[in-house]
């Protein structure tokens, strides 16, 4: 039986072309690889090979044709002791295009980022129980006990990054960990973000648990194809045969006085992306139990720390193994005149404006969200539905920030709630300039947050 | 380059000539298939194919170990085929179905299969060099005596990340195989426009690594240096570079009308140079095998190859539900 030659797609757009020149005739002998036509696409003029071997029937389409589609039987080609009137067999006839694709269209919502549109339910647990005693700790040295004792409880996990072992860390974070666990497992890296990030991805691949610290998160955007196209999309792209689990941390946000490339707050930026975790801790127990949390998840998380953070203590309770779940907002102040939503040094800000407000009688209720992949939506949903009311405050950059997409969630699930439009308070729409004075004014401040909380609540 | 037939008279069996070459023709025919799927609108999107490159990674999986790892750029077909992945995964692959090895979600150039230590199949130009050191930091870190190859092109050998990935593994000792298939062409850029040196391989001195050139269309040639490569590796020395030179007859996709350069130059390469046909001779000359049986082991092949591209055809879409899966683990 004769083959059908069809017209080829020839990129990934092409629909119909002209069929330029014959370079074979009928009764010719081709076999796989002759180029026997040229053909036009919408881009470029280009050779059509023979796939199979035979003798060359029936020319159907004559050369200088246009606009013959895609899929369009061209030629016949002849298979050994073959007559040329033999009628064609469509052997390789296409199947139908993607019938499921009105099917997908109507595909259910997603489980994970969107809007899912019931009603509320937040875990409102403690992350202790009560009675526990508790210690002062900074947030250094509840990061560095994370580690530890993470890197104690799995020969797996190992942490490299620049001056990670015998500086001691850049920040001081790693203090310790090379004297208890070696140069095997604390490994000093060169100045090389995108190697020794892509590294760790092709480590975790392999079975390990990288702990990859940058000294700060600037340096990482060095690296960001590593962590974006080949830690967080490998799962999916594998469906589901292996992904990265392993741990991006290091300092983020502004810290004081180093300018534009050293100060800036990549929330955002990481919170966009399927694939990725993102924890930003405020205080020393969600660093540890949020650490500690990050290392053993089978997921790439990006941990941003923050300079300024690292030496303030809050209380850290004395548990063997004290971790902090994902996506579980925690409620620092109850009230019910408004709700602030923050995380990370934001946290600051809507913590003194919260105790500065209650001076003047309005009552905030304060949430930090301490993960932003995934973000607990029940916790704000549930506290907006009581005080009707809603600041948000971050200190990145007020275009695509956290806080308008809380806004937008917030107008989808408790529109009917609002008493007032959701205000974000954000770091200034500029690069971080050096001036003391213009770095102030560049950051949200705490004026800023009372100013807005005043606002919506028609003060 | 060694551009002549230089092949020494190694004891290769007839039995190791007839695998190699069904290896080779098994790549060649089924990426011929792809291309034709790809003509027929079934595989979408890009799809670049490895034909004329085959000597390439079936010689260095002569060379390889169970337990051995590769990685490699989006040109990958040929390497999942030569370390044992099923065609009719690959196309089904391909072609964007349920019965792909990424369930349809990955695409021609990114797929994967832990089970064949197959670490993908990477879209980004050059992403895969780190990750393949990554990979031989596992090994060393769990020191099991494996070793990872890394293949990238000439193309990507001038990106920065691969001599980040050039000094960590040399200062680690990391049991890596950079293998550079250098082809000549980066995407339409001839080697000697985008490349200061001739000789990719000499790149490693400057961090201490040993590298050769090697005639990548004769698959002894690339066998015997993988062997060295590997030795060198499992003794603990360090990463080693192998600059493969070779030829892709094909455009650097399927959309690539490769007008850069000429179909004479192309031809010339084909009728002699090939890899398949140069073992396809030995095979006669030293009567490993007769005409009939090298034209039933092709019968065989095609056989392979029409039930991997009727298994893509007929495999399903995936569920839609399939959308919102293996986001995370």
């Amino acid at each position: 039986m004769a083959i059908e030659i069809l017209m080829p797609a020839l990129s990934p757009t092409m629909e119909e072309g002209t069929l330029a020149k014959w370079l074979v005739k009928e009764g010719d002998a081709v076999s796989s690889g002759d180029i026997i036509a040229e053909i036009e696409t919408d881009k470029a003029t280009m050779e059509f090979e023979a796939v199979d071997e035979g003798v060359m029937g029936q020319i159907l389409v004559a050369e200088g044709t246009e606009n013959v589609p895609v899929n369009t039987a061209i030629a016949t080609l002849l298979e050994e002791g073959e007559e040329a009137g033999a009628p064609p067999t469509p052997s390789d006839a296409p199947t139908a295009p993607a019938p499921a694709l009105a099917a997908a269209i109507a595909s259910p919502a997603p489980a994970t980022a969107g809007a899912p549109s019931d009603a509320p339910a937040p875990d409102l647990s403690a992350d202790w129980p009560v009675g526990t005693e508790t210690k002062q700790q900074t947030v250094r040295e509840a990061l560095r006990d994370a580690m530890a004792e993470e890197m104690r409880g799995d020969e797996d996990v190992y942490l490299m990054g620049e001056e990670v072992a015998e500086y001691q860390g850049a920040y001081k974070i790693s203090q310790g960990l090379l004297e208890e666990f070696g140069a095997r497992r604390v490994i000093d890296t060169p100045i090389t973000e995108h190697g020794f990030a892509g590294i760790a991805v092709g480590a975790a691949f392999g079975g390990l648990k990288p702990i990859v610290e940058f000294m700060t998160f600037n340096f990482a955007m060095q690296a960001i194809d590593q962590i974006i196209n080949s830690a967080a999309k490998t799962l999916y792209m594998s469906g589901g045969q292996m992904g990265a689990p392993m741990v991006f941390r290091g300092p983020n946000g502004a810290a004081a006085r180093v300018g534009a490339q050293h100060s800036q707050d990549y929330a955002a930026w990481y919170a966009q992306i399927p694939g990725l975790k993102v924890a930003m801790p405020y205080s020393a127990s969600d660093a540890k139990g949020l650490l500690k949390s990050s290392i053993r998840d089978p997921n790439p998380v990006i941990f941003l720390e923050n300079e300024i953070l690292y030496g303030r203590s809050f209380e850290v309770p004395l548990l063997d193994d004290f971790t902090v779940p994902f996506g579980k907002a925690r409620i620092w102040r109850e009230g019910s005149d408004v709700t602030i939503v923050s995380f990370g040094i934001g946290m600051q800000y809507a913590l003194e404006a919260a105790e500065k407000l209650a001076e003047d009688g309005i009552e905030a209720e304060v949430i930090d969200l301490r993960t932003l992949r995934p973000i607990d939506y029940d916790t704000v949903l549930n506290s907006v539905m009581k005080t009707n009311r809603c600041v948000t405050v971050e200190e990145g950059w007020p275009v695509g920030a956290i806080g308008n997409h809380l806004s937008a969630t917030i107008m989808t699930r408790a529109f009917d709630y609002l008493d007032a439009p959701v205000l974000n308070c954000t770091g200034k729409d500029v690069p971080m300039p050096y001036a003391a004075n213009l770095e102030k004014l560049a950051l949200v401040t705490t004026q800023e947050v009372i100013d807005a909380v005043k606002q919506v609540t028609y003060r | 380059m060694a551009a002549k037939r230089t092949t020494k008279k190694t004891n290769v069996s007839g039995d190791e000539l007839k695998q190699y070459y069904y290896d080779m023709l098994m790549i060649r025919r089924f990426e011929e298939k792809a291309g034709q799927l790809y003509g027929m609108g079934l595989i979408g999107g890009f799809c670049h194919l490895y034909i004329g490159q085959e000597a390439v990674v079936v010689g260095l999986e002569a060379a390889a170990e169970e337990g051995d790892k590769r990685v490699t750029s989006y040109r990958d077909h040929g390497h999942m085929l030569a370390c044992g992945m099923d065609p009719n995964g690959v196309m089904a692959e391909l072609t964007g179905r349920e019965g792909g090895y990424s369930k349809g979600k990955g695409g021609s150039m990114h797929m994967f299969s832990k089970e064949k230590h197959f670490y993908g199949g990477h879209g980004i130009v050059a992403a895969q060099v780190p990750i393949g050191a990554g990979l031989a930091f596992a090994d060393k870190y769990k020191d099991n005596g494996r070793v990872t190859f890394t293949y990238f092109g000439d193309g990507a050998a001038n990106q920065g990340q691969v001599y980040e990935t050039f000094n960590m593994a040399a200062l680690w000792d990391l049991p890596v195989i950079f293998v550079i298939e250098n082809n000549q062409y980066a995407m339409g850029t001839a080697q000697k426009r985008s490349t200061s040196t001739p000789d990719i391989y000499t790149r490693g001195t400057a961090f201490g690594i040993p590298g050769e050139a090697v005639d990548g269309m004769d698959v002894l040639a690339v066998k015997d240096a993988g062997e060295r490569a590997v030795a060198h590796c499992r003794k603990g020395k360090g990463p080693y570079i192998l600059e493969v030179k070779t030829y892709r007859y094909r455009g650097h996709s399927m959309s690539d009308p490769a007008k850069y350069r000429t179909r004479e130059e192309v031809q010339k390469m084909r009728e002699e140079r090939d890899a398949i046909d140069h073992v396809r001779q030995m095979l006669l000359d030293g009567k490993h095998a007769s005409e009939d049986e090298l034209k039933a082991l092709d019968k065989d092949i095609k056989a392979i190859v029409n039930a991997s591209a009727d298994f893509a055809k007929e495999s399903p879409l995936p569920a839609v539900e399939e959308l919102w899966t293996d986001i995370y683990a």
